[in-house]
Parts: C-alpha cells; sequence; structure tokens
C-alpha cells in the first residue's frame, strides 16, 4: 500500500537546487535508506518527506491527500521525524525526554496520563535504556544520547518514522541494535525512512535503498551494488555474503 | 506537588503577615476585627489591597519570566531583559506626561499594555536567530525605551512631574487602593492564562524547534501566545506599580531544580514563588524605616544582582 508519495520535488536555496524533480512512492512495511555524499540533499529530501519544509516545486501525498491539508497536530500523530543532531536544552530526565514523543497525543494542559507508563517502558526497554530512566538526558554520553532521542520517536508508534542519521555516533553494538529496532519497526507495517553512512548496515538491513547525489535520485533498488556506490561516492567497493552477514567493504576513491 | 503545597503554605503565613505587619503592628486577633474599627479600617482599605497587589504582581513575574526562559531556552531571559517591562514603563509614562491618566485611570494599563506589546513584538521580530540575537534585540529595545523615559523625564513640565515620573519607575506598591487592583487583575488574568496555556508546547521547544514543530507545535502561534500573554499581564502591572526586576528572573531558577527542570512543571510553582517573594520584599520593604522609604523595585534589584552574579558565574562553569 503507497503510504507517502512525493511528486516533482523541488527546493532551492538562495538560487541554488537542492533538490530537483524528485519523485517517489514509499510503502507501509518498507525500510529506506537513502543514501548519498555529504551535500546531496539527503537532510532536505527527509524535511520535505516529514512535511517540515514546504517545496518550492512539487507536492508529497500521504495516502490520497496532499501533506500540507493536515494540521501540523494531526501530521504529528502519525509521523515521527527526528534530526541530525538532536539537540536538548535542559536536564530533563530520560523518561520525561521520551514522553515528549508524545506530544501530538496529549491535551494542551495538564501532566501526563499514568496509562502511557507502560508504552514509555516499552521505548525505553527497545532502546536499552531502562536502567537510566531517570538520569538527565543531558548528561548521557553521544551514543545513549541519540538512543534516547529514538525511544523519543518511536514512543507514540507512529505510522511514518523519518529519522536522519540515527547512527552517526554509536558504537558498532548499538548501532547494529539500532538498525534491528528499527528494521524491526518497518516489519510491523511503520515506514521507515532514515539517511544513514554505514554501508554495510544498509545493505543487511534495509529493505530498499535510495541514492541520492546532486540533488537527484540516481538509484532506487531492493539494496546497494557495487555499480551504485561507485556512482554516487566515487569509491570501489566489494560485497560479499548473505543475509546477515552480507559486508560492503570499501577499498579505494576510484578514478573518475 | 509537594512543592506547591509548601509554596502556598509559606504565602498564607505572609499573606497574614502582611495584613499585620507595617508602620502599625496589629495584634493577631484583629484580623478578625470589624470594618468599621481602625484596625478594621488598616487592613482591609490599606494592606489589604497592597497585598493582594504584591501577589498578582510577583505571580505575573514569576509566570512570565518561566515562559520566557522556557520559550527562549534561555536561562537569563525575564521580561526586563527583552525590553517587556521598560516597553510597559514607557506606554505608562506617555500616558501619565499627556495627562491620560487624569482624565481615565484605566489608561495607564491600556498604553503599559500597548508600550508592552511593542516592545516585545519588537524584540522577538529582531531577535528570531536564536538566543544571542533575542537577548542583544532585548537589550537594544530597553535602551530604546530608556532613550524614550528619559526624553519624558528632560522634557518634564516641572521639576516635580519629574520627581513623579522617576520615584514610580523605582517600582512601588505603596499608596495602593482597591481601583488599582480591578484595574489590574482582569489584564494580569488573561495574560497568565494565555502563559499557562503554553506547558506542553514550552515542553517539547526543549528538543529545539524543528523537533516542537515534527511533534505538532505550530511555533507561530506559541511565540504569539507569549507574546500576548507577557505583554498584557507585564504590561498591566507595570503600569500600577512600576518597574519591579528580579523576580521574573529569580522565581523559575528557584523552583526548577525541585521538578526536574521541564519548562511546563516549572511554570506553576514558579508562579507562586514569584508571590511569595515580591510579598515578603514588599513586607521587607515596609519595615525597613527610611525617609524616604526604601522602593520596592530597588529593594528587590539590590537582592536580585547577586544571584544573577552567582548565576553568570554558574553558566561559565557549566558551559563548554
Amino acid at each position: 500500500m503507497t503510504l507517502l508519495t512525493a511528486e516533482n520535488i523541488t527546493v532551492t536555496r538562495g538560487g541554488k537546487p537542492i533538490l530537483r524533480d524528485v519523485s517517489l512512492q514509499a510503502h507501509a512495511g518498507e525500510f529506506i535508506a537513502v543514501v548519498g555524499p555529504n551535500g546531496a540533499g539527503k537532510s532536505t529530501l527527509l524535511k520535505v518527506m516529514a512535511g517540515l519544509l514546504k517545496p518550492d516545486a512539487g507536492r508529497v501525498m500521504l495516502d490520497a491527500g496532499p501533506l500540507s491539508a493536515l494540521s501540523t497536530r494531526q501530521l504529528a500523530a502519525r509521523r515521527a521525524y527526528l534530526p541530525q543532531n538532536p539537540q536538548l536544552e535542559w536536564p530533563i530526565s530520560v523518561e520525561r525526554l521520551v514522553a515528549l514523543g508524545l506530544t501530538p497525543k496529549l491535551p494542551a494542559t495538564g501532566g501526563l496520563p499514568e496509562s502511557y507508563a507502560p508504552t514509555i517502558t516499552r521505548a525505553l526497554e527497545q532502546c536499552d535504556l531502562v536502567e537510566k530512566r531517570d538520569q538527565a538526558a543531558t548528561s548521557l554520553s553521544g551514543g545513549e544520547f541519540a538512543r534516547a532521542m529514538l525511544a523519543r520517536a518511536i514512543v507514540s508508534s507512529p505510522q511514518i518514522l523519518i529519522v536522519d542519521e540515527p547512527i552517526t555516533g554509536l558504537d558498532p553494538r548499538h548501532a547494529m541494535q539500532s538498525m534491528t529496532l528499527l528494521q524491526s519497526f518497518a516489519r510491523s507495517g511503520t515506514l521507515v525512512i532514515a539517511s544513514l553512512h554505514d554501508l554495510t548496515l544498509v545493505v543487511r538491513h534495509a529493505s530498499r535503498v535510495i541514492v541520492v547525489v546532486d540533488g537527484g535520485v540516481i538509484g532506487d533498488a531492493d539494496s546497494l551494488t557495487e555499480e551504485l556506490v561507485h556512482r554516487s561516492f566515487r569509491v570501489t567497493c566489494h560485497l560479499t555474503g548473505q543475509g546477515d552477514s552480507r559486508a560492503l567493504t570499501l577499498l579505494s576513491p576510484s578514478e573518475k | 506537588m509537594k512543592l506547591n503545597l509548601t509554596l502556598v503554605t509559606l504565602i498564607v503565613l505572609a499573606f497574614a503577615a502582611s495584613l499585620l505587619a507595617g508602620r502599625i503592628w496589629l495584634p493577631l486577633a484583629s484580623l478578625l476585627s470589624p470594618h468599621d474599627s481602625l484596625a478594621g479600617l488598616i487592613i482591609f482599605d490599606v494592606r489589604l489591597p497592597r497585598t493582594i497587589l504584591a501577589l498578582i504582581v510577583g505571580a505575573v513575574l514569576g509566570l512570565s519570566g518561566a515562559a520566557l526562559q522556557g520559550f527562549t531556552r534561555n536561562p537569563l531571559a525575564e521580561p526586563a531583559l527583552l525590553g517587556v517591562s521598560s516597553g510597559a514603563a514607557l506606554g505608562a509614562i506617555i500616558a501619565i506626561y499627556f495627562g491620560l491618566v487624569a482624565l481615565s485611570p484605566i489608561t495607564g494599563p491600556l498604553m503599559g499594555m500597548v508600550g508592552a506589546v511593542a516592545a516585545c513584538a519588537l524584540t522577538f521580530a529582531l531577535g528570531r536567530n536564536g538566543t544571542v540575537a533575542l537577548v542583544l534585540a532585548g537589550a537594544a529595545v530597553s535602551s530604546l525605551t530608556a532613550a524614550g523615559i528619559a526624553l519624558a523625564l528632560n522634557f518634564a513640565p516641572s521639576p516635580y512631574a519629574a520627581y513623579e515620573i522617576m520615584t514610580w519607575l523605582l517600582g512601588s506598591l505603596a499608596d495602593k487602593s482597591w481601583t488599582q487592583v480591578m484595574l489590574v487583575a482582569p489584564f494580569a488574568a488573561i495574560g497568565c492564562v494565555l502563559l499557562a496555556m503554553t506547558g506542553r508546547a514550552l515542553d517539547a521547544l526543549s528538543l529545539g524547534e524543528a523537533q516542537a514543530q515534527s511533534l505538532g507545535v505550530n511555533l507561530t502561534r506559541l511565540a504569539a501566545m507569549v507574546v500576548a500573554g507577557t505583554a498584557f499581564s507585564v504590561g498591566a502591572i507595570t503600569a500600577v506599580s512600576g518597574a519591579i526586576g528580579f523576580i521574573g528572573l529569580v522565581a523559575p531558577h528557584l523552583v526548577r531544580p525541585f521538578v526536574g527542570y521541564a519548562p511546563r512543571r516549572v511554570l506553576l510553582p514558579a508562579t507562586l514563588a514569584g508571590a511569595l517573594l515580591l510579598l515578603c520584599a514588599d513586607i521587607a520593604a515596609r519595615l525597613v524605616h527610611t525617609n524616604p522609604e526604601l522602593r520596592l523595585g530597588v529593594f528587590t534589584s539590590l537582592l536580585g544582582t547577586p544571584f544573577f552574579f552567582w548565576l553568570v558565574v554558574r553558566i561559565r562553569k557549566v558551559a563548554p
């Protein structure tokens, strides 16, 4: 079932095109990895798909209607978004940080209803943070903080989960755990779109790869191929193994 | 919850003390004395309106300080730092200067609010790109309004008028009656309701603007509510009490560690702490016998400045 559709998206900043005429269809249950070099327009594409940035041309459709027809609150109830390098301004506890993900479901005033406690605990468990729940989130290590933010994004069980570089800065164990988590979300019917730089984890976990270079989609496939990596990053690589042992080894920058 | 109960208890005690303390000390039993006795007159017509006004002014300063600190995500934000108080003061002075207040007393608070809205809107319009820009914009707007006030003093029709404006600027709750309470209360209430409704959005905003927006927070509406709420409430109280600093800065900081730092949970206790602080300061200012009297605004500034220094030292330690 097609959930989210981008139709001829163009974004321009200061006369410079960031995205040019990008179209794609995303379906429930997909785990789409958006890969590409720095400055290719991945973050911009994610923001547009999340309805947080209005494109200069084109439109994004959710189900059959345009995304822009939804109120910010209606949209927030169905889609969670996590920016690159998320920040936190006050030393609130991890538990409260995660609870902020429930904001769209809560009334404008009053405390957090007790009935949400199990939901929060589940998100903390999934992100391996139960022991840290009462600690100030600003005192966490970089990796723990990234996981806390991921818990914040998944706590509302969104239909669409859009995350910008969720595993940057995580150690191998937690990077793999986060990818498995995102994959399990997709398998349970959520549409997951994530920009990623760890290509081995991309070939292991993502169900679809979109390659963005210079503001345009140059590849849209079930998985990465050596040829796609070469075309997008201009590096040669070697793909080995099957299933969970698949690996992508980068060899050397290739000649033009 | 415990914190709020403690604060309410302290406020009740301070409330009773405020009715009994002053140039003439009244015995506890006089709280029950009839209205037409001397003690009754002092309590009901002099000290009760002053006490209630102190609570309103303190509560507004505490709440607006907490909301502004949450909104700007800046621990130094308070109505005065963002130019809101001085904007209100300029508005009220214009009303005094051109004799509008003599025609109709309600023009004082109204012009105060107009000044506060204008100053607040200007600060937020200039300082949209982050907190440093906002604090700078607040400083710029404060200078502008200070220039306006200086201009009014310069061209004051008589030395007496200049003195009048000066003493009013220092901030005081002396010689206030029920009329002032009635003038301020409705606007303060409207402003406080607007600010109290921002809690959930302020919590989400602690994740930064991008995430708050993705969580369904309408940033434009939030800014409008904070500006309007601050302008209504701070504009009205400043027009009656003059400029009273530091309560808005200090109150949220005092309660924040007890409620886990979440901006929404700071709002109510900061309101109560502001009311308590200002009431205590007013009682203290009354009990210090000086001639001329020690003005409340001066007193809070004297108390608040060391706190500001402490904050600067602490931030220097915490900052990377």
